[in-house]
């Protein structure tokens, strides 16, 4: 069953035709072109099609788009749109990525977290990104770039 | 030493922006427009069955569908060493993920849908789920047609049973060695299935287009390796075969060679004219991309009382799964290697690739080392034990220096081995030790060496092109891949210290085997030697023209040019100074208003001239079937519930001889990366099967890998500097070695700390509990 929704995706409303079994994921690469959220795992696992949903993040791999009507959706692509971030920058800094498949992901999570715990402690850190897996930086790298930008944002 | 102004020195990765910005683009992230057809694979249920026939006609009348295919279109094998592995298979199934036909179709949905109607009758056969089976006599056979298949000369199939190859190694005499050791200790070990993981799964594009000319976008560790193989299998000239490589979203071996690929080059085949796609899922990532071998290894040592180690029996049984294409790689590597890193006078090596009806299995990080070092790592520590020796200098004790012979016989490089020990001790305060607060909590450490030599055909080789743009920026053309270790800023490094220009105005291109020159693979920890070696020789080049034009030009004495920030300066002329910018596409301009001069170019091609596979094959001996080791350290300090069997590493750290280090922080991030890829496979990966050969955790819910809350609060990444002769600056790998010694060092860190030898992996709850249990008893 096809339907029309309307929602707001990074800042501006938006409407498409999706089949009722659409996953957000899929419309988001093929319908909007937006290629940040990744498709992996397909089951809601790896956090690497993150983005986020009225602010919380989410896995687009396991909503369907229609579930989105009138929402607001904002990816990681709507996360840029003043340039590089200051967390982006300390990503960079700190080389918190290899491959870069997991980043976008992470910096949803990463971006969500924050915004709720701006001064977090290290564990804190890891706690709210066990859910992102990454295969290439063994995490600490990630961590220190969260932490060194709370820092920095602090002085 | 010599101070450099870019290599060794930290910098921006090149890729970096691309990166955290998300410009990168992935495969799955290029746009192939309304023509893109859809690929869905059926995959065979049974782990060994005769196909008596495919029934397509429903799936074609699915609208929608374009073409069905299967074996009776493309009955071609395909390998890279050894052609065993179907594209489809016509005679029969020989794992559960196997693909059996294809659907191309308009959507994935209607692919999807339609491959649920093709009707495939079995007859399934029994099937062989253990290595060990494999090898009885009288056991089914997986590859009845074995001697005819095509294979390299330096492997040895034995048609007539499951081996697909047999690497032996015969040194010293080691029954005498055995009668004079004053200590022998012989036990098993075993290394389960795991798989690679990558975050972004297999995927290949195909265009067939109406001029005969197939070109692939894949995620691929391989470019050119990959036209290769479809050239020769598929019978196209490789002008007319080309493959472009985006980003790939991590390979650790998975990627390398061909595997998948070749369903989606087939499928554009019979569609010409429309891009098709394929894009594994990660049930099919689990099933049928490949695996890491399981290893069964007997290992049998002799000492005498003075802790020297006169004799080593190494006896590995690799399960390699259906195709030993690629496997058969690893099985003679090891079998070359599996005496670690130590002088050994005496040895005996048996390396098998036994075929189970299990999926493929081939490269990953570490190419088997990581599995037999967990055999002789723990073997090290269990005899220094019984010589009353502490573990860490029995290793240093027997460590392989500079001089000594190999396995194989050859004299081995310098090597900083015994520094990364020390330092590596140092670190984790070895020996020291460390009590926990809480009663049930024990808190031990626990040791591992390491070593490995890059696994490669021994005329492996790299080019690189240099191309100079009109404001003195530099585009560097190869083919080896960017899959995250910093492969394209080390060539950017390179290229910069030679040329004296900065990173910013360096861009290296993702491999397109139609523009930029060949490289083998991104595989063996070979790149940055082996195609920065390239590049440096093509930078070298470049200077050379550009000296030669200014020489040339201006009536310098060509050996008083040099180049410095971006300029040609002049040794006995301080006045004079060039900008590259002003010269390198347009030239100089003479008195008389001509032109010297032209664009500035550099080409470099690298092939190690002193490799050879051929051997002896009952012995290993008479060749140099490897280029160099590299050699290493790790420990780590772990903390065990006694009331759950839980394990947690709280400091580790890792010493590598890298040769030269070219950029600090990537290099420790293959350290800190690759442990705790290792600590995975220690503490909780393992492919589970059933008794049929079906898969039982193909998901990250139940095949668990690493994730933040793992990570040590303390990471020590060290390297040593023992300059590697014929690499680039002395640059020689260690992206895969950082993996080594994690399973036994961790193995050797439990024994410490409850008396406890695991000899099998991964250290679970259950099993510690299980061994605390029976030690109770």
């Amino acid at each position: 069953m096809k339907k029309e929704i309307i929602f707001k995706l990074n800042d501006e409303m938006v409407s498409v035709t999706v089949d009722s079994d659409e996953l957000l994921l899929d419309v988001l690469r093929d319908k909007f072109g937006l290629k940040s959220p990744k498709r992996s795992c397909g089951r809601g696992e790896c956090g690497a099609c993150s983005v986020l949903l009225n602010g919380k993040s989410v896995r687009s791999c396991i909503i369907f788009a229609v579930e989105v009507a009138g929402q607001e959706i904002i990816t990681f692509e709507g996360l840029q749109k003043e340039g590089m971030t200051d967390l982006q920058k300390s990503f960079l800094e700190h080389n918190s990525f290899q491959c870069g498949f997991c980043t976008s992901g992470v910096t949803i999570t990463a971006t969500e977290f924050l915004q709720k715990n701006p001064k977090p402690t290290v564990k804190e850190i890891k706690e709210a990104l066990a859910g992102n897996l990454c295969r290439c930086t063994g995490y600490s790298s990630i961590v220190d770039a969260i932490y060194d930008y709370t820092k920095k944002k602090g002085e | 030493m010599k101070d450099y102004k870019y290599v060794g020195k930290k910098s921006i990765r090149i890729d970096g922006k691309a990166k955290v910005m998300g410009a990168a683009k992935y495969t799955d992230d290029l746009e192939f427009g309304p023509n893109l057809l859809h690929i869905a694979v059926l995959s065979s249920p049974h782990a060994h069955a005769k196909i008596l026939g495919i029934e397509t006609s429903e799936a074609e009348k699915v609208p929608g569908v374009k073409a069905v295919i299967s074996g009776k279109d493309f009955p071609q094998k395909f390998g890279l060493y050894l052609r065993d592995h179907a594209i489809f298979p016509n005679d029969k199934v020989r794992y559960v993920g196997e693909q059996v036909a294809a659907v191309i179709a308009k959507t994935k949905k209607i692919a999807q849908a339609a491959v649920k109607k093709i009707q495939v009758e079995y007859e399934v056969l029994p099937n062989i789920q253990n290595a060990l089976d494999s090898i009885k006599p009288n056991a089914t056979l997986i590859h009845p047609n074995l001697g005819n298949y095509e294979v390299v000369p330096w492997l040895y199939p034995q048609p007539g049973t499951n081996i697909g190859h047999v690497r032996k190694i015969r040194k010293g005499e080691i029954d005498k060695a055995f009668e004079e050791a004053d200590f022998i200790l012989e036990d098993q070990y075993h290394v389960p299935h795991v798989v690679h993981a990558p975050m972004e799964n297999h995927i290949a594009v195909a265009l067939f287009d109406y001029e005969d000319r197939l070109t692939m976008w894949n995620s691929t560790q391989s470019p050119h390796t990959q036209r290769n193989i479809l050239a020769s299998c598929l019978n196209i000239p490789h002008k007319d075969v080309r493959v472009i490589a985006p980003y790939v979203g991590g390979g650790f071996g998975g990627k390398a060679g061909i595997s998948m690929e070749v369903i989606a080059a087939v499928a554009a085949m019979k569609v010409p004219g429309c891009p098709v796609k394929l894009a594994w899922s990660r049930k099919e990532e689990f099933e049928n991309s490949s695996q890491r071998q399981e290893l069964f290894a007997k290992v049998k040592m002799g000492v005498k009382n003075d802790g020297t180690i006169i004799a080593l029996k190494h006896e590995l049984f690799w399960d390699v799964g259906a195709s030993a294409e690629y496997g058969s790689n690893v099985v003679n590597a090891t079998g070359f290697s599996a005496i670690g890193p130590y002088n050994i006078p005496n040895v005996y090596i048996d390396s098998f690739a036994i075929y189970t009806n299990r999926p493929p299995c081939g490269a990953y990080r570490g190419f088997g080392y990581s599995e037999f070092h967990f055999g002789l790592e723990s073997h090290i520590d269990r005899i220094a034990k019984k010589l009353n020796m502490d573990p860490i200098e029995f290793r240093k004790k027997n460590a392989i220096k500079e001089g000594d012979k190999v396995a194989y016989g050859v004299e081995m490089g310098p090597t900083g081995l015994r520094e990364c020990i020390e330092k590596v001790a140092e670190k984790i305060e070895m020996g020291k030790e460390v009590i926990s607060d809480d009663p049930d909590k024990i808190i031990a450490k626990g040791f591992a060496c390491a070593w490995k030599a890059p696994a490669m055909p021994p005329n492996e080789s790299s080019a690189a092109f240099i191309k100079f743009n009109e404001d003195g920026s530099i585009n560097i053309l190869v083919s080896g891949m960017e899959l995250g270790q910093g492969y394209l800023t080390s060539m950017a490094k390179i290229a910069a210290e030679v040329l004296s220009i900065p990173l910013e105005k360096i861009r290296v291109e993702h491999p397109d085997t139609d523009r930029n020159p060949y490289e083998w693979q991104t595989v063996a920890s070979h790149t940055t030697w082996s195609s920065g070696n390239a590049v440096k020789k093509a930078a070298i080049e470049a200077k050379g023209r550009i000296i030669e034009t200014v020489s040339r030009a201006l009536n310098y004495k060509k050996d008083t040019l040099y180049l410095e920030d971006e300029m040609v300066k002049c040794t006995v002329d301080s006045n004079f100074s060039l900008a590259l910018k002003d010269f390198v596409i347009n030239g100089i301009q003479m008195k008389d208003g001509t032109f010297r001069g032209g664009p500035i170019l550099g080409t470099g091609i690298f092939m190690p001239e002193f490799t050879s596979a051929m051997v002896d094959p009952e012995t290993g001996q008479g060749g140099h079937p490897n280029v160099h080791y590299t050699t290493g350290a790790g420990a780590v300090e772990i903390e065990i519930d006694k009331r759950t069997g839980r394990v947690r590493v709280l400091k580790m750290a890792e010493a590598f001889d890298a040769g030269k280090v070219l950029n600090p922080d990537l290099a420790k991030g293959q350290i800190i990366g690759g442990f705790m890829q290792g600590l995975g496979t220690a503490l909780w990966e393992e492919v589970k099967f059933d008794e049929n050969g079906k898969i039982l955790n193909p998901n990250f819910t139940d095949y668990k890998i690493p994730t933040t809350l793992e990570v040590p609060d303390e990471m020590y990444p060290i390297f040593v500097e023992v300059a590697q002769p014929d690499g680039p600056f002395g640059v020689r790998g260690i992206g895969e070695h950082t993996m080594i010694p994690v399973m036994p060092a961790v193995g050797n860190a439990i024994a410490n700390a409850l008396g406890i030898r695991l000899t099998e992996v991964p250290f679970t709850p259950e099993r510690i509990l299980a061994a605390l249990e029976k030690k109770g008893k």
